[in-house]
């Protein structure tokens, strides 16, 4: 056991290696440095701002102080925001975008799955059309059109919810952003479900079921529910992964201070170390996730091991 | 299914993760609202609130609530007394005395004294600070504190604009002690010190930076605002949202598009007022088409409709630029481009004239790149100019949008780049923040200009004493530069706000800088 | 299903033929006609935008751009994603594992930051678009394409030919490959929608096409700006790329259940 988890360990470092290096080529392809701008810095200025934070040196000469910074789990100083270190950004901005993030998968699954198990029961119906045509329009509208168009019904025009994070209260500045970032999860899960659903409730043993005489209800909580969430299932990592992409979006017309406003001002500032440090970040919990998990299979099913 | 089970535990895991965190927060961030809350929308994140590091002019903007300097500007833009109570000018022009308020105190009760801002100069001018403003003291001798409230500055050369300067952020005192004990560190939250109207509270970055009424500021009685919170939002459109939902007071900016709506919509919230800024487009001068080539400068130049484009284009009430330096300077009257009297027909008529005298026709047209910096109002800046530029004369430009800092890089190589979109904002309220600009050895010398008259016009206007004779060396080095066609300038900005009707003591000015602790909110009704 | 093709080709021909039909230029500015409004009887039919430019022929193109962009990064996913999966498919054992752990291990990656990179790494070029988009999305093209070789390569004719002497190169490209082709056409039916919403995310970001040329992610994205002002530039591109997002889909999906279908028959 310790072997196999030594070895998949082993296994994450080349991955996470090649992160590193490749992202750390582009941000430093890129043209143009951190320190940039019209009101260009004197040229004894920009050296000695340079030299402060190394960036005179050769490049492999860099990337080598990075990593071995990096093995010492520091992350460097931010260029952009220069009283902060990336990882005091990193602290303050991963929190929110993990809560809204998790608060939007979960309204998605629980709504996508409620929607589309309805629409499969009234299969063909005047409900089934009206959740179907939601859907659809759910998956055909980007964010950066619902976003602001939520702002201004919502908040601008009713006031019923803040338009924005920063100052308003509590638990309603969760509402827009979180349902936002929801809606085409909704729509993509409520798709997912209604078909799964549909394949499953033709099945025999349901029809078996039925003909004993249980309830729709029943049947659908205890027979059909489970095997019908698998395509559901393995939909949750593209989900994952858009749900990045809308919070890059939602970041920024909300102005939520979370990493992907952060990330999207880092790589146009060229604030190599935050873009790095992000990247790193999320490749680095992804990978260990991925891991704690293969290695809880590993502990549970002895075969995984053998693969 | 084993990716499905695996995917699914980790959404579990930060599903729970995310909900531990807000429980952990439930309650733990909401703001504590005792007494008057004032919400600014800021346009761009400081970068620092180290005064010496920080270079943008939002990050000035919130150091002038934080700080104070020797002098400091009255709402409506008038030179007014700030941590020096009084001063005195040597009659040739060299010599500044200052007089340090008594009661001027650290926001941790210290006393604020004259080598506080001897020893803030001294950082601000050291290398190893890289201070982005460090050369706004490049004109100073010496600087001394005989005592605690006197502090005498003696100059190279007459320099009228210092006490213009003196307001600025970056020369602002330094507190010895703070730097001492906390290092690089001493700008944060709980550490910096403040010797103005307000404390530096909280900074959530890329949200929000709190500010709270110094108790200690020697003028704390005429504060009228208890907590100033400067919203980092850096979409305009979010700002307007947030302003029409009531949630800030105060916008940095209006979004072109909804400007002529917010215009009939909020009409006398709305304040628009002249602003010390320059809008040019600048050519690569080092290199052909346009090297050596005035004739083919001044055609691109004359072609473009400057009213049509403010009026149509722009549209947030910004001014036709005839000139280099914007109209509204002290002690200057600006020079207008020759053909500033023409119409644009005749314009057009000259434009075409010299356009075939460089060599240039419809069957040889001149073609070339224009390249601007990727946002909704330079794009259509640009459109607009290249649509003149080809109706006029035949020419044709190729547009290229590029990110601001590949813009600054390829601008700054002069390889690639042949016609640029660029801007100046004027950092004191002098002419020579702008002419300073073209000078041959200025690193924001962007088109390269170089033009050894126009330099020795400007060090001869450096050494005057008499603010005539230098003004009129100054209007001379504008009306060389703008004949020869180094640039062209395209409009001047305006500042653009809303501003709460339940503001009191806000007031336009070019510098368009508004302390805080000149606002109050009105009784609510 | 033959609606949505329907009417995508009725789009398609439009978008091809209407700047012939409609007497404007895409590029040209016209000061004197900004924001108006649409008119069915007036010069433009969808009304101008901010610089006075017809809607119409920039929607035209803005569609012509927006599906160039979606199906050319189609076919590099198609490729890099088949070509990938069939031979780990394929070849199997050893290769197959490492081939499939390394495509675990991109599918780790938070993929549109890498984009965002790209774009700001290699100034913004309307190939690089193209590839950018692919890029991400051939990932599950090559999960699927591999599942279904594992199961090709153990059929009789695999085997003969095989037996025959045929090289391993041959037999993917020859063998293996045709028979991929109905799941492969719904997957990149199902991957132009996307392809298209990463579009005009870029767009969003100001990483999109270059003036005078735009898409319909850069139009909407306008359009968001001019929302109570002027809310046909919001409307009519918005309302036309949600259109032809819903078609791909509804196409897809019937795709997908012919093909279901026939398979589990």
């Amino acid at each position: 056991m310790l072997r196999y988890t030594l070895l998949r360990l082993l296994g994450a470092i080349p991955t996470l290696l090649l992160v590193i290096v490749l992202a750390f080529l582009m941000v430093h392809a890129a043209p143009g440095g951190p320190f940039d701008s019209e009101r260009a810095l004197p040229p004894e200025v920009a050296e000695d701002i340079e030299k402060h934070y190394r960036l005179d040196e050769p490049l492999p000469q860099q990337l080598l102080r990075y990593m071995s910074g990096l093995l010492q789990g520091d992350l460097g100083p931010s260029y952009r925001y220069r009283d902060y270190t990336v990882s005091e950004l990193i602290a303050s901005g991963f929190p929110l975008s993990l809560q809204i993030g998790a608060l939007a998968m979960g309204l998605a699954l629980i709504v996508g799955v409620g929607a589309g198990t309805l629409a499969a029961q009234r299969k063909n119906t005047l409900v089934d059309r009206i959740v179907m045509g939601f859907a659809m329009t759910g998956i055909s509208i980007p964010v950066f059109v619902v976003a602001p168009v939520l702002v201004l019904l919502v908040a601008v025009k009713l006031h019923w919810l803040p338009a924005g994070w920063s100052g308003s209260p509590g638990f309603a500045k969760y509402v827009l952003p979180v349902i936002t970032l929801a809606l085409p999860q909704i729509a993509y899960i409520a798709r997912l479900t209604r078909a799964s659903m549909i394949d499953v409730l033709s099945r025999d043993y349901i029809r078996t079921a039925y003909a004993q005489g249980l309830g729709t209800k029943a049947i659908i909580r205890v027979h059909a529910l489970k095997p019908a969430m698998l395509p559901v299932l393995s939909y949750m990592g593209p989900a994952v992964a858009a749900v990045l992409t809308g919070s890059v979006v939602i970041e920024e017309v909300f102005g939520i201070p979370g990493l992907g406003q952060f990330f999207v001002r880092g790589a146009l500032n060229r604030d190599y170390t935050l873009v790095l440090g992000i990247v790193i970040f999320y490749a680095t919990l992804i990978v260990l996730l991925n891991l704690i998990v293969d290695i809880l299979y590993g502990v549970i099913d002895p075969r995984v091991r053998q693969r | 299914m084993l990716t499905a089970m695996k995917v699914i535990r980790i959404i579990g895991f930060a599903a729970l993760l995310g909900l531990v965190v807000i429980l952990a927060n439930c309650g733990g961030d909401e703001p504590d609202t005792q007494g008057s809350v004032l919400n600014i929308g800021l346009i761009t994140e400081p970068e620092s609130l180290d005064a010496h590091k920080a270079r943008s002019i939002q990050a000035a903007d919130v150091l002038r609530d934080i700080g104070e300097g020797l002098l400091s500007y009255s709402p409506t833009g008038e030179l007014v007394p700030g941590a020096a109570a009084s001063w005195q000018v040597s009659e040739d022009g060299l010599r500044y005395t200052f007089k340090i308020r008594e009661n001027a105190r650290w926001s941790n009760g210290d006393a604020v004294t004259a080598s506080h801002f001897a020893f803030g100069f001294e950082r601000l001018v050291n290398p190893e600070t890289a201070a982005f403003y460090a050369g706004f003291l490049a004109d100073i001798k010496n600087v001394e504190a005989p005592d605690e409230q006197t502090l005498l500055i003696s100059l190279e050369r007459p320099t009228p604009y210092l006490l213009s300067l003196l307001t600025h952020p970056a020369t602002f005192p330094m507190h010895p002690g703070s730097l001492a004990e906390h290092g690089d560190d001493f700008a944060r939250p709980g550490k910096l010190l403040s010797n103005g109207a307000y404390v530096l509270d909280d900074w959530v970055p890329g949200s929000v930076i709190t500010l709270r009424r110094n108790e200690q500021y020697w003028n704390n009685s005429a504060t009228a605002i208890d907590e100033v919170r400067h919203h980092l939002l850096t979409q305009e459109m979010t700002q307007l949202a947030r302003y029409r939902a009531g949630e800030i007071d105060i916008t940095g900016s209006v979004p072109p598009d909804s400007f002529q709506q917010v215009k009939e919509e909020l009409g006398e919230q709305l304040h628009v007022a002249p602003y010390l800024g320059v809008y040019y487009y600048g050519f690569n001068l080092t290199k052909p088409p346009f090297k050596d080539n005035p004739r083919l400068r001044q055609a691109l130049s004359m072609a473009i409709d400057r009213d049509l484009l403010v009026q149509k284009v722009t549209g947030r009430g910004e001014l036709p630029a005839y000139s280099w330096v914007p109209p509204g300077v002290e002690n200057y009257q600006p020079t207008l481009l020759s053909y500033a009297p023409m119409t644009q027909q005749e314009r057009n008529a000259v434009a075409r004239q010299l356009y075939k005298e460089a060599g240039y026709s419809d069957e040889n047209p001149l073609k070339f790149e224009l390249r601007y910096n990727t946002s909704d109002s330079q794009r259509r800046v640009a459109v607009a100019v290249q649509a003149m530029w080809k109706d006029v004369l035949g020419a044709e430009a190729t547009l290229i949008n590029e990110e601001f800092q590949v813009l600054i890089a390829n601008v700054r190589k002069r390889e690639l780049t042949q016609v640029f979109r660029s801007s100046w904002i004027g950092d004191y309220n002098d002419a020579h923040t702008f002419l300073s600009v073209l000078q041959q050895d200025s690193p924001a010398n962007q088109p390269a200009y170089a033009s050894k008259e126009f330099d020795s016009l400007m060090s001869l206007a450096a050494d005057q004493v008499d603010l005539d004779r230098r003004r009129l060396y100054l209007e001379e080095a504008e009306r060389l530069l703008l004949a020869d066609h180094a640039v062209i300038p395209i409009y001047f900005y305006v500042s653009k706000h809303l501003v709460s009707p339940r503001i009191d003591g806000w007031g336009d000015n070019v510098l368009d800088y508004h302390y805080s602790q000149h606002l109050s909110l009105k009784a609510a009704e | 299903m033959k609606k949505s093709v329907a009417i995508l080709i009725l789009i398609l021909v439009i978008a091809i033929v209407g700047p012939w039909i409609s007497p404007h230029d895409y590029a040209a500015v016209d000061f004197s006609r900004i924001l108006q409004s649409p008119s069915l009887g007036g010069m433009h039919w969808f009304g101008t935008d901010a610089l006075g430019r017809d809607l119409f022929v920039r929607t035209l193109l803005g569609i012509r751009v927006t599906l160039l962009v979606a199906v050319v990064a189609s076919l590099v996913s198609l490729v890099i994603g088949v070509t990938y999966g069939a031979v780990a498919g394929y070849v199997g054992g050893r290769v197959d594992a490492i081939m499939m752990r390394f495509v675990d291990t991109l599918y780790a990656l938070p993929f549109i930051f890498f984009v965002i990179l790209l774009m700001v790494a290699f100034e913004r070029n309307f190939f690089l678009i193209f590839v950018a988009i692919g890029a991400i999305n051939w990932l599950d093209m090559a999960r699927i394409v591999r599942g279904q070789t594992l199961s090709l390569r153990e059929r009789e004719f695999v085997d003969a030919a095989k037996l025959i002497g045929v090289r391993t190169p041959q037999i993917i490209s020859r063998h293996i490959a045709p028979n991929l082709i109905g799941i492969v056409v719904v997957y990149v039916t199902l991957t132009i929608p996307q392809a298209i919403l990463v579009e005009s995310f870029l767009s969003f970001l100001g990483l999109g096409v270059q003036e005078p040329q735009t898409s319909l992610g850069a139009l909407v994205d306008e359009g968001v700006n001019h929302m109570e002002g002027a809310s046909w530039l919001l409307l009519i591109p918005a309302s036309l790329l949600a259109l032809i997002l819903m078609c791909f889909n509804f196409l897809g999906d019937g795709l997908r259940d012919h093909f279901d279908a026939r398979n589990g028959s």
